[in-house]
């Protein structure tokens, strides 16, 4: 069983190699924070009002955070949107969904292997966006100890793990977009719809918890996990936003997921 | 299931809303057969194909493959099956060589090893690094047996596969075909070319608007049609005056240069035998049958009281 799917992930994660829409989501996600930090060095403001935003040209450790920032809104919900909702509406859209189902994996190995290779990508896009505005930052203006959000200087090599550990964190809710992208791109069978319908779920949870009166719902919002790395850019560390986001984030993947799994266990594949 | 029948199909239905696209329809292949399955556009083929690979969800009935159902046994019931249903498709941005070794990586057992003779089988080792999307339809279609064969099937299921392809693809193709059951695999063969499941099958089933109008033996169908008799002497005189002295020979007429008449086998044995003593030269004594088209189209079109409305 695990051979079979490590099987299957293999070659979708083949498959998103050879796509140029994979290269045009993990380009931009390297793209946006070498132009934002170059666009700072040319000029003299900077993102003040948001978190770590005035020690942007302090240490390079910042701007990967701040890009963070700014890529919740939309920018990396729409990378993860590329590929989430084709990975499988592209196989209807094409006809190989009857290729691929009439050899000897079960459907459930299929799904499992698309599952994992969109989480991988998304897991890539995240890690390659922060580790090039790291570079980048370095780069412009040094490798140096970082401010926390408490306003305490914490080591270089001390930030560089709060930035893996934010990635980290920073993954999950992204997973969640991902998640719904998928079960989109299964239900929909239509590669633009499901970008789109992502990227509107995505907009609309960040719309949700800047609304009045949504207060009492705010933490359980995906939206709101995109701030859950703050957590650890406290001192002490405040692990409750980070917990929360698991748990948080844990259901918006696993409902889609499962949901998604239960639709293209029982699809008819027939001809579009 | 080495005893279990490759094809056995009962009371297959599947309906889309308010539409029936199989009605009810039973299909048995057996070990050897190169088995064909006619219809016209519409008709039902390709959603019966697609039923037996599990592809679609029956509404009723049950399929086994080889003794197993795929909806019940999923992938393994596709043990010793391949194929493919309206067309093979592929990765358009892989090579054929990648796709193949995608599909192998999705099937048991040491397909990949075979990539490189099946390549060669369909003549494509030359383009096997050419992205699949370049590809001209009958590429696709070699293709498409080259990924049906990696899986070393015991029975394959081929639909329309000569559509599309220019007079020698068709013609190798059906060769390809001719080989194969030749070498005991049973082929279900979908198409619309009669020329071709005349040529190649042996049995056929012939579906119309979802429901199976004949399955059975190929020459008890075109035996079903027996018109006559048609012979041909150089003495056509003698001939023609003996016919109309023979027991249970009628309705003698001269057509063509030859004469037809009614009669059955037993009453035709007795007159070769009757030509051979009366030393009438005979240059050709058989048996006149409607062609397949000819039934095929007899069963296909016109109104059939109670048929439902049917989609492809």
């Amino acid at each position: 069983m695990i051979t079979a799917v490590a099987r299957v992930y293999e070659w979708e994660v083949l498959k998103l190699l050879a796509q140029k829409r994979t290269y045009l989501g993990l380009i931009s996600a390297m793209l946006v924070p070498i132009v934002f930090v170059v666009v700072l060095v040319i000029q003299t403001g900077g993102p003040n009002d948001v978190p770590l935003g005035r020690y942007i040209r302090d240490t390079g450790l910042a701007a990967p955070f701040v890009v963070l920032f700014f890529m919740s809104i939309w920018g990396l919900p729409l990378i993860t949107a590329l590929v989430a909702g084709d990975i499988v509406a592209a196989e209807t859209q094409n006809d190989t969904l009857k290729t691929i189902l009439t050899r000897s994996r079960e459907r459930g190995q299929v799904f499992a292997g698309k599952v994992l290779a969109v989480l991988t990508y998304t897991f890539v896009v995240v890690f390659a966006m922060g580790l090039v505005g790291l570079a980048a930052g370095t780069i412009a203006w040094g490798f140096h100890p970082l401010t926390s959000l408490s306003g305490t200087k914490v080591s270089a090599g001390h930030g560089f793990g709060l930035l893996v550990a934010s990635l980290a964190v920073y993954f999950l809710p992204l997973a969640g977009i991902a998640a719904f992208g998928l079960l989109l791109s299964t239900v929909t069978r239509n590669s633009a719809a499901s970008v789109v319908g992502s990227l509107m779920f995505a907009l609309l949870m960040q719309l949700l918890g800047v609304l009045p009166g949504t207060e009492s719902i705010r933490p359980y919002l995906l939206g709101t996990q995109f701030e859950a790395w703050h957590g650890f850019l406290r001192t002490p560390a405040d692990w409750a936003p980070v917990i929360r986001a698991f748990w948080v984030c844990a259901l918006y993947i696993s409902i889609p997921v499962a949901a998604a799994y239960l639709v293209f266990l029982r699809r008819d594949v027939a001809s579009q | 299931m080495s005893d279990a029948l490759p094809v056995s199909a009962r009371g297959l239905f599947k309906r889309y809303g308010e539409l029936v696209a199989v009605d009810h329809v039973d299909l048995t292949v057996e070990k050897g057969d190169v088995f064909g399955y006619l219809g016209p556009n519409g008709a039902g083929k390709t959603t019966s194909l697609r039923m037996l690979l599990g592809l679609i969800r029956p509404t009723e009935g049950s399929i086994e493959l080889f003794g197993r159902d795929p909806q019940v046994d999923g992938a393994k019931a596709l043990q010793g099956v391949a194929g493919f249903v309206e067309g093979p498709t592929f990765y358009p941005y892989l090579t054929a060589r990648r796709n193949l070794r995608l599909l192998a990586a999705y099937d048991d057992g040491d397909s990949r090893s075979r990539i490189e003779a099946m390549l060669d089988l369909v003549e494509l080792r030359d383009r096997g690094d050419d992205k699949v999307g370049g590809y001209s339809h009958g590429m696709r279609q070699r293709l498409g047996i080259a990924a049906a064969l990696l899986r070393q099937p015991k029975l394959l299921l081929l639909d329309e596969p000569t559509t599309g392809l220019d007079p020698a693809g068709m013609r190798d193709m059906r060769d390809l075909v001719r080989r194969l059951a030749g070498e005991g695999i049973t082929v279900l063969l979908s198409s619309h070319l009669l020329a071709e499941v005349e040529e190649l099958c042996n049995r056929v089933a012939i579906i119309r608007k979802g429901r199976i109008v004949y399955e059975g033996a190929l020459d008890e169908l075109l035996a079903t049609a027996a018109t006559g008799y048609s012979l041909r002497s150089p003495q056509l005189e003698r001939a023609r005056a003996l016919l109309l002295n023979q027991a249970g020979i009628g309705e003698v007429t001269s057509v063509d240069g030859s004469l037809r008449f009614q009669a059955d086998e037993d009453a035709v044995a007795a007159l070769s035998i009757a030509l051979g003593q009366a030393r009438i030269a005979v240059t050709a004594l058989v048996p006149e049958t409607a062609s397949l088209e000819e039934l095929f189209l007899g069963m296909t079109e016109g109104e059939q009281p109670g048929a439902e409305e049917a989609v492809a």
